[in-house]
Formats: C-alpha cells, sequence, structure tokens
C-alpha cells in the first residue's frame, strides 16, 4: 500500500462527525475528524505521493488543478460552517498522518479556542465595489472643443480632456468605495481590505474599487444587507457586490494584517 | 443555520440567491482562491510547500492583469479609439501638418545657399 497523508481543511468544536459523512474533500475523498477534546480538525487522507512536496509545487501551477482543489476545499469548510463554526486553513496544509494532525491541535490549542470564541456566531460577508469606466465617462464626457486648426493641439486638448473626465470618474467612485466601507462598519465587528480583484480572474464587468470582507453577528446579516442595497446605485456606472455568508476566513488570522 | 433571504432586495426580487453556504459549487473562483490561498489559519504543514510558492502564486494569477487588455481597460488604448487617429480625414490632416513641418525643416537644413532654389521650387512639386 501506498503512502499516504493528511489534508487538513479547517479547525472546528464541538461538531457531530455524522452531519459529514456525505461530504467529500480534495480527490473525492470521505472526510473525517481528527479530534483532541472538544477541538477537532476536519481531514481528508490522500495519497503521499500527489501531495508531497515536489506535486504540490508542479501542481499548484495548473490552474485548472488549482480550482479544483479550491473548491474541494472550500466546499469542506463550507459544510462545516453550516454545522458549526470552522476556522479555515489555508490551501494545501498537509501532515503525514492523522496522529501529527492531534499534535498540532494539541500545541494550538488555546489559540484555536480563542479565535472560535471569537468567531462563534458570526459571518464573512463579502462586499465589491465595482466602476464601469465607460459608462462613468460618458456620463462626464467633455464637450467637443472648437478646432484650433491644428489636429496635433487638438489632439492632445482632447487627450487632457479625456484623461481629466476619466480621473474625475476613479475619484468618484473611489469615494463610493470609501462611503460604502463608513457605512458598512457600524454593522459588522470587524472589517478586512482585500486587494481589488483582477477582472480576467473574477470575469467581473467593470474595475473593482472597494474589496472588504466584513465580520458581522449572524443576528445582523439582514440589516447589513440591507444597507449595502441601499447605497447599490447611487453614482451611476457603479455597482457594488455582497457574496457570502462565508466560513470567516478572512479573519482567521493570527495577525491583524495592514489594511 | 438559515439566512433566510440574505440577499432579497427590499422590492421582492431576489438580487442574489438566497443560499446559507453550501455555495461551495457556485462561488466565483476569484472570491474562493482568494480566501483559500490568502487567508485562514497559516500552520506549517509537514509537507513543506514554501508559503512564499504560493504568494508567487498569488502574484502571478494578479499578473494576468499587467496585460494589453488590462491597459485597455484601463483606458490606456487611445491608439485605437481616438477619432483623430483613426478617421481618414483627421489622419491626413494629421500628416499634412507633419509633411509641412518636415520641409520646413529640410529648408532650414539646406540652408541659405539653396533658399533661392527652395523659394523658386513648386510648394508640391514633383522633384
Amino acid at each position: 500500500m501506498s503512502e499516504s497523508a493528511t489534508y487538513v481543511y479547517a479547525v472546528t468544536r464541538g461538531l457531530d462527525p455524522a452531519g459529514l459523512a456525505a461530504v467529500r474533500g480534495v480527490e473525492g475523498a470521505a472526510v473525517h475528524l481528527v479530534p483532541d477534546g472538544d477541538l477537532a480538525a476536519v481531514v481528508s487522507t490522500v495519497p503521499l505521493a500527489e501531495y508531497d512536496e515536489e506535486a504540490l509545487k508542479a501542481k499548484l501551477e495548473r490552474l485548472d488543478w488549482l480550482e479544483e482543489v479550491a473548491r474541494a476545499h472550500h466546499g469542506v469548510v463550507d459544510a462545516v460552517t453550516a454545522r458549526g463554526t470552522a476556522l479555515p486553513f489555508r490551501l494545501a496544509t498537509v501532515y503525514r498522518g492523522d496522529d501529527r494532525v492531534a499534535e498540532v491541535l494539541r500545541e494550538g490549542r488555546a489559540r484555536f479556542a480563542e479565535m472560535l470564541d471569537l468567531l462563534t456566531g458570526r459571518v464573512e460577508i463579502g462586499v465589491k465595489v465595482y466602476v464601469d469606466p465607460a459608462e462613468v465617462s460618458a456620463a462626464s464626457a467633455p464637450a467637443a472643443a472648437e478646432p484650433s486648426g491644428s489636429p496635433g493641439k487638438d489632439y492632445l486638448k482632447r487627450r487632457k480632456e479625456q484623461r481629466r473626465s476619466r480621473d474625475d470618474a476613479w475619484e468618484r467612485a473611489a469615494e463610493l468605495g470609501r462611503r460604502v466601507d463608513a457605512g458598512l462598519v457600524p454593522y459588522a465587528v470587524d472589517v478586512r481590505h482585500h486587494r481589488p480583484q483582477n477582472p480576467q480572474l473574477s470575469g467581473a464587468r467593470g474595475e473593482n474599487v472597494l474589496n472588504a470582507a466584513y465580520l458581522v453577528d449572524a443576528g445582523d446579516t439582514q440589516a447589513f444587507a440591507a444597507r449595502a442595497r441601499k447605497m447599490d446605485g447611487a453614482v451611476p456606472g457603479t455597482r457594488i457586490e455582497l457574496t457570502g455568508p462565508w466560513a470567516p476566513y478572512s479573519f482567521a488570522l493570527t495577525e491583524k494584517p495592514d489594511g | 443555520m438559515s439566512e433566510p433571504n440574505l440577499w432579497q432586495s427590499g422590492g421582492g426580487t431576489p438580487a442574489r440567491t438566497a443560499r446559507p453556504y453550501g455555495q461551495g459549487s457556485s462561488a466565483n473562483l476569484a472570491d474562493i482562491l482568494e480566501r483559500v490561498l490568502d487567508k485562514g489559519i497559516v500552520i506549517a504543514g509537514d509537507i513543506q510547500i514554501n508559503l512564499l510558492d504560493i504568494e508567487l502564486l498569488t502574484i502571478k494569477l494578479r499578473l494576468l492583469v499587467a496585460s494589453v487588455d488590462k491597459a485597455k481597460e484601463m483606458g490606456i488604448d487611445w491608439w485605437e479609439h481616438d477619432p483623430s487617429l483613426s478617421s481618414h480625414a483627421q489622419r491626413h490632416g494629421l500628416a499634412d501638418e507633419n509633411r509641412e513641418l518636415r520641409e520646413r525643416i529640410a529648408r532650414l537644413e539646406a540652408g541659405s545657399g539653396s533658399e533661392e532654389a527652395e523659394e523658386t521650387a513648386p510648394r508640391k512639386g514633383t522633384r
């Protein structure tokens, strides 16, 4: 029999293992719990050869493989979140067996418990503000200037005006992003600002000017969403998009990152 | 735990399907990658995938940005869309202006010795 390894998805507390019976992780493998007291790691067994250093290094470069594993990883975290609170682990955290995972749980117990206390009963909601540069520019397009008789001069003048109207559009979009953020913070326990997303990867229309995650008490999610909707469409050519609720990925960090 | 109608808009039109979790299959890949690669608990596994590798990877993914498409999206596409460069009449106008300037420079460079000949030559001659 070939060697196996243990892939960790999340740490949770007080989870009934029966609830995970139908859940499948990476490689379509069944998911099980590695308990340590009231804590448990949600794991599955994977072939070591597929998840050793060399294999991972090669495979992480392949977007199709990455997508598959990312979706499987997230699927398990999501399933745990539906039944309790998950502290999601970073993708492809792999140990040489369940015993090693139990050790990690023991060593990190205080930290895991503290984070679970903080995150239980709370969800992460993603908020993105997009601006459609074409639409916003069109709304503020400069009037055609009198021709000066010199095509070169006219050209430069037009370029300058176009640039100015685009700068205005960006400034207004950035301002909207700040306003949306300020409007939502009172409804949230905490916030993390992520880098704006690459439209090529997300496939979203327009430019992403705000990409934030809010930690919201489960009871406040309706009010939070209502507030976000109220601000949607306040500026022509912009839109607000909500995602989630997510497991608290953005808040399951040891240190608070900048921004 | 249920989140009924979380994304239901006030008017009754679902802005987003109410979907308390279980969105694993349909959530946006960019949103998922952002979280599973960049966020979450980071503890060294026994299998050392360099965290640097993952950072490089996300950088690589982000670098898809640094392309012509992105430039276009940012509006750096004037060579394609500017009417003064794509319209025929305007292009001729610019070309004429350039030719006049070139001719003037040629005359200046030729110096005073040939000025006379230059002056007597037809303006748009067939030299």
